[in-house]
């Protein structure tokens, strides 16, 4: 295929999102509800053919290059307008567009009938081209720029039912989370800048490994660097805006809470490996900050009882997973992890859409239960979804974290444990959320009851290839152990240096065992719990000790409040009332009262009286005559 | 035209510097007069002596400086003159039908 | 001669402008402005402007104060009038005005004249000469000077009667 084919191929893929936005925009009253959500997963379908057509060609190339043009230069800085695609771009292409148009197509079900339906497909194209400008671009202001599109996109999507306050509320708490990252983020590119004299991936690693390392610079810029990843992919401490992002449709859950836009912040630091590489103390951070929000996150999601809540928090815990393989130096197990769990966890959100659309909009799972008998196809792919979590043999989690794992006892055994604790927990409050759903007796009221129903194909049938993928999507990289060549891992090479460690076979079998059986056991435990027992969660009122905390989600929220947001809103009421109101109204106001007097006052010289005007004017004449003789 | 010669002889005794000050003079006797009179045609009448000491210095200025254009002023200093007189004569008229005065402090409608 | 000439007309143009500031009727005043105003056209001619000197008698005396003793005896006005200023005021005239001689003196003073003495042969204002300074020079503004009469003859009529048509 000749350069030039290939230009337009690459430049096509994500300007046919963009082109569907625009067709929605511009003809959003004209087009039924019908053609819009067909011609919109149409064009992110063709981008996700277009994206196997340059996957393809990327096994005799290694990289392709596109140039559109010079976007600005500025001094020494010349940005780009081109798009590199590498082994490690077209996974996340791949990704993006095919997860995403499969979440298009469900979308057309689950918001059948919503008023905003058309809204909805543009926000969603919107998304898709500036997810896709984030992980093609070839330098770090382009991707900057997809960066902070997805976010706006985000925040269009979490705040879509705009009437709702307590929605926008929500919208609003994600998008000033996220500009506290994407803060943090431009320093560090700013810093970047004047390390290394460029901002393109290519120049900044060919810099990078010319200059002889200055590690506080290097640790400056990859900290600040990580905590625009952070804001992005919800870390402590700024997860916070992720569970509350929920208040969007389930299919945006699943496309940018879940799957795409969160995992931005692991793209970028896998993208900038080799800064990070030579930073070992920011890379030890990582670790710890991702290892404490996957286990922090997973215990709050034992105590939830809002299916989704449970949802996004385990999403927080697993991205916690994944900067932990990070901090590991797992590179590649950490983007293996970004995939599975982008296919499983697209899987839970949409089933867990389908039985909130079943139930009409519940989603208390205290106010579900028995759903395997009506929801059957539901109930089957939400049951794999779960296992593919729980990283139960031989489903994708088990592969993804297993290769975690394996990493961080490299490190070392202690963080082994750590994080096989971390996926434990996972294994409890998925196991709980399944059993309280869909088994137990029906405890959702008669009138609910009488109208569930199974969702309609075009909402199963997405589920069902996700269903495909979440459990095969293991067999990406499956460890030499099992005959495997680590496909991905080697595939990735050419981006992420491979450092494979080998240790002894005994070692790393014993190390699976333990790990299946400890997932085995608290499976046996939760199911002890809430499927032979019938536990139901109890009421919040109820709630006691620890178990309190943990539902009131360690009073996070409570502290941000008190911490930040009281002395924000103290400090800009005394702005308001006393700088604002009082001195700056005071002396506006003050020189129109001063004026108004004066007039008032001067007023009173015009009397109307000719005479007294004739003397005036004599007396003008005086005046200008002694400044002229005097002067 | 020997007579004309024959005056101009005798007026180079007199400086201009005279018939500049005798202007000042009228001027400010009409400043007074405006000010001071309250009789509407009084100030009139002095408004035409100020307009009358001008066209002295300009014509005085005229024929010392040998211009003629000095005195093409003056001529023209008289028909505003005239026009003015009348149309605020007719104006006074006016006034006089309205208030039945020509007190100048009648008029002190002159405000907003 | 001349200078005595000059000083007895200087003298009655400057008595008779006193004069009419002091008079209680508005007759008395319109006359003593009318000998004034034939003492200034004696100083015309002193200038060897007779044109304008003529012209001056002809429209002040022949026509502006005809014009004011005609409005006088219409309104019939003669009647000496009760208003006066109050002393206040009068000082306050008298002194505004002398201030303001003292300053267009000071500033006379201050200037530096040319000295320049009359032509022997002057004819500046000849007719013939300053005719043609009117027809060449000034032909536009004198043919202009026509159309002000008219506006303001027209101006004078229709205030006129419009006053008659209201009242």
């Amino acid at each position: 295929m000749s350069q030039n084919t290939l230009n337009i191929i690459t430049l096509l893929i994500p300007a046919l999102p963009l082109l569907g936005f625009f067709i929605h925009i511009f003809f959003k009253n004209k087009i039924s509800e019908k053609l819009a959500g067909i011609h919109a997963s149409m064009w992110v379908a063709l981008s996700f053919v277009l994206s196997l057509v340059l996957f393809n060609q990327l096994q005799s190339v290694e990289v392709i290059h596109v140039q559109l043009c010079n976007w600005f230069s500025v001094g020494g800085l010349t940005i780009p307008f081109a798009f590199q695609i590498d082994h490690l771009s077209i996974i996340m292409m791949m990704v993006i567009t095919g997860v995403g148009s499969l979440i298009h197509v469900y979308s057309i079900g689950y918001m059948h009938g919503d008023e905003g339906f058309n809204r909805f497909f543009s926000y969603l194209n919107l998304f898709i081209f500036f997810m896709l400008t984030l992980v093609m671009a070839n330098n770090y202001i382009l991707m900057f720029v997809g960066w902070e599109g997805v976010g706006l996109c985000s925040y269009l999507l979490i705040g879509f039912w705009y009437k709702n306050q307590e929605y926008n509320k929500a919208a609003n708490k994600a998008f000033i989370m996220n500009r506290i990252g994407d803060l943090a983020m431009l320093f560090g590119l700013f810093l970047l800048f004047q390390y290394a004299g460029t901002l393109t991936f290519d120049g900044v690693n060919e810099s990078v490994s010319r200059i002889v390392p200055d590690e506080n610079m290097l640790t400056a810029i990859t900290i600040l660097l990580f905590i625009g990843a952070c804001g992005k992919s919800a870390q402590l401490p700024l997860y916070t805006w992720l569970p509350d992002a929920m208040a969007g449709p389930t299919p945006v859950s699943a496309l940018i809470h879940a799957a795409t836009m969160v995992t931005a912040g692991i793209y970028m630091i896998v993208r900038s490996n080799l800064l990070f590489s030579l930073a070992p103390f920011t890379l030890e951070i990582i670790m710890v900050v991702g290892i404490v929000t996957a286990i922090f996150a997973g215990s709050i999601a034992l105590k939830q009882n809002d299916i989704k809540k449970v949802l996004a928090y385990s999403t927080v815990s697993q991205l916690g997973l994944m900067f932990f393989a990070i901090g590991v130096g797992a590179y590649e197990a950490a983007m293996f992890h970004l995939i599975t769990h982008a296919f499983f966890k697209a899987l839970l959100f949409l089933s867990a859409g389908s039985v909130i659309h079943g139930l009409g909009g519940e989603q208390d799972i205290r106010k579900m239960g028995g759903l395997d008998k009506r929801m059957k196809i539901t109930h089957w792919v939400f049951g794999f979804g779960v296992l593919a979590i729980m990283a139960v043999p031989p489903f994708s989690g088990f592969f993804s974290k297993d290769s975690i794992l394996i990493a961080a006892y490299h490190i070392s055994p202690v963080l082994w444990v750590i994080g096989l604790f971390a996926g434990l927990l996972t294994v409890y409050y998925m196991m709980r959320v399944y059993a309280v759903v869909f088994r137990g007796d029906e405890r959702m009221s008669a009138e609910v009851s009488k109208h569930i129903h199974e969702s309609p194909r075009v909402i199963t049938t997405p589920l069902i290839v996700l269903t495909v993928l979440a459990i095969f999507g293991g067999l990406l990289n499956i460890p030499h152990l099992f005959g495997g060549n680590k496909m991905m891992m080697h595939y990735l090479s050419p981006v992420v240096p491979m450092d494979e460690k080998h240790m002894a076979m005994n070692t790393e079998i014993m190390l699976m065992i333990i790990a299946s059986v400890a997932i085995f056991l608290t499976i046996y435990f939760a199911h002890l719990k809430y499927k032979i027992k019938k536990t139901v969660p109890e009421a919040d009122a109820q709630i006691t000790g620890f178990g309190k905390v943990l539902n009131h989600k360690y009073y996070i929220d409570e502290l941000y409040n008190a911490i930040v947001v009281k002395p924000l809103n103290m400090f800009g009421n005394f702005l308001y009332k006393i700088i604002d109101l009082q001195v700056i109204d005071g002396f506006v106001n003050g020189t129109a009262r001063f004026s108004a007097y004066c007039s008032s006052q001067l007023k009173n010289i015009q009397t109307g009286a000719v005479s007294f005007y004739l003397f005036a004017m004599a007396l003008g004449m005086v005046g200008i005559l002694l400044l002229i003789i005097l002067m | 035209m020997d007579n004309t010669g024959a005056l101009s002889e005798q007026m180079r005794a007199i400086p201009l510097e005279n018939f500049i000050m005798l202007s000042l003079i009228l001027f400010s006797i009409g400043v007074m007069g405006i000010l001071m009179r309250r009789n509407l045609i009084v100030v009139f009448l002095s408004i035409e002596l100020m307009l009358n000491s001008i066209n002295l210095m300009a014509a005085a200025f005229s024929s010392y400086h040998n211009d003629p254009q000095g005195q093409a002023f003056v001529f023209f200093i008289m028909v505003v003159a005239a026009a003015e007189v009348a149309v605020g004569l007719a104006m006074l008229v006016m006034i006089y039908r309205n208030t039945k005065s020509i007190d100048i402090n009648s008029l002190d409608k002159l405000k907003w | 001669m001349s200078e005595i000439f000059f000083y007895a007309l200087s003298a009655i143009a400057i008595a008779c402008s006193l004069l009419m500031l002091f008079q209680r009727n508005a007759m008395y005043s319109v006359l003593y402005l009318l000998v004034c105003f034939f003492a200034v056209a004696g100083l015309y001619i002193m200038l060897n402007a007779q044109f304008l000197a003529v012209v001056h008698i002809i429209v002040y005396a022949g026509a502006i104060m005809v014009l004011f003793l005609y409005v006088l005896m219409f309104l019939n006005l003669n009647t000496p009038a009760a208003f006066t200023k109050t002393n206040f005021l009068r000082m306050a005239a008298i002194m505004t005005g002398g201030s303001l001689f003292l300053l267009l003196f000071a500033s006379f003073y201050k200037s530096e004249l040319v000295e320049m003495p009359m032509p022997v042969t002057n004819t500046t204002g000849d007719v013939q000469t300053l005719g043609k300074v009117l027809f060449n020079e000034f032909l536009i503004p004198f043919e202009l000077t026509s159309v002000l009469f008219l506006s303001a003859m027209v101006g004078v009529i229709i205030m006129n009667k419009k006053d008659k048509a209201n009242g």
